[in-house]
């Protein structure tokens, strides 16, 4: 399931919806992400994230469509959040669920990956004086690369 | 043809997004950048990035050789960034 939200989410009971009523579900891998100070720099305010509805959701869609193509995963979720986030907030909550590990952690990954280097959303972070937008990170690109060696 | 902005584009341009009749005799997305940059300075400036800037024809990341009507959504965007995880 794909979900584009401003509003937090709570981990527990998104685990608990995705799982809830399959019982071949062995696993369940979930990765969560956070808006993060730089410690090379003066302290981060806020980030704010802004999106390309519509798209964003059939990017997500197709990178969980090849998620499950790739690994036999019984469920997904992505939920992504937008708008102005402070530091130490959740921005993304990303979890499988397979009958074995092996396939809820590769899947887990791929997603997140794929996620950032695909889905169309650009971070603006403001550091108070400086407000500036993120440019895409070359570590990202190479890591969703490594899906096609 | 409806045009969207997003990130350091849509401050450049300062819009959203923005309507315009595509001249008939465009065809690609690559007669398209052309002829989006003699708009004026600003677009110009946002083209002149071009290795950086990317584009979407109804919400498919697309390249200089795709189609493109006057009945398309275009996006114009930096790379997209995910949250420093």
């Amino acid at each position: 399931m794909i979900i584009v939200q401003r509003e937090d989410f709570e981990v527990g009971i998104e685990l608990k919806r995705l799982t809830e009523g399959n019982n071949e579900i062995g696993g369940v891998c979930s990765f969560i992400g956070f808006v993060r100070d730089s410690p090379e720099r003066e302290s981060l305010e806020a980030m704010t994230l802004q999106h390309y509805p519509g798209m964003t959701e059939k990017e997500l869609n197709r990178i969980d469509d090849e998620a499950h193509s790739r690994w036999p995963l019984e469920a997904s979720l992505i939920i992504h959040r937008y708008g102005r986030l402070q530091p130490g907030e959740q921005i993304v909550l990303v979890a499988t669920a397979s009958a074995h590990r092996k396939a809820a952690f590769e899947g887990c990954e791929f997603l997140i990956d794929f996620l950032k280097t695909r889905a169309p959303f650009w971070k603006k972070e403001d550091y108070g004086s400086v407000k500036e937008w993120v440019g895409s990170l070359e570590a990202d690109n190479r890591a969703t690369e490594k899906w096609y060696e | 043809m409806k045009i969207l902005y997003f990130a350091w584009v849509r401050d450049k341009i300062g819009l959203d997004s923005e309507e315009f009749d595509l001249p008939p005799e465009i065809v690609t997305a690559g007669e398209f950048i052309e002829w989006f940059k003699t708009r004026g300075d600003n677009y110009a400036e946002v083209i002149g990035a071009s290795d950086t800037v990317k584009m979407a024809i109804n919400q498919e990341y697309a390249g200089p050789e795709n189609a493109i009507s006057n009945e398309d959504e275009v996006a114009l965007f930096p790379p997209v960034t995910g949250g420093k995880y």
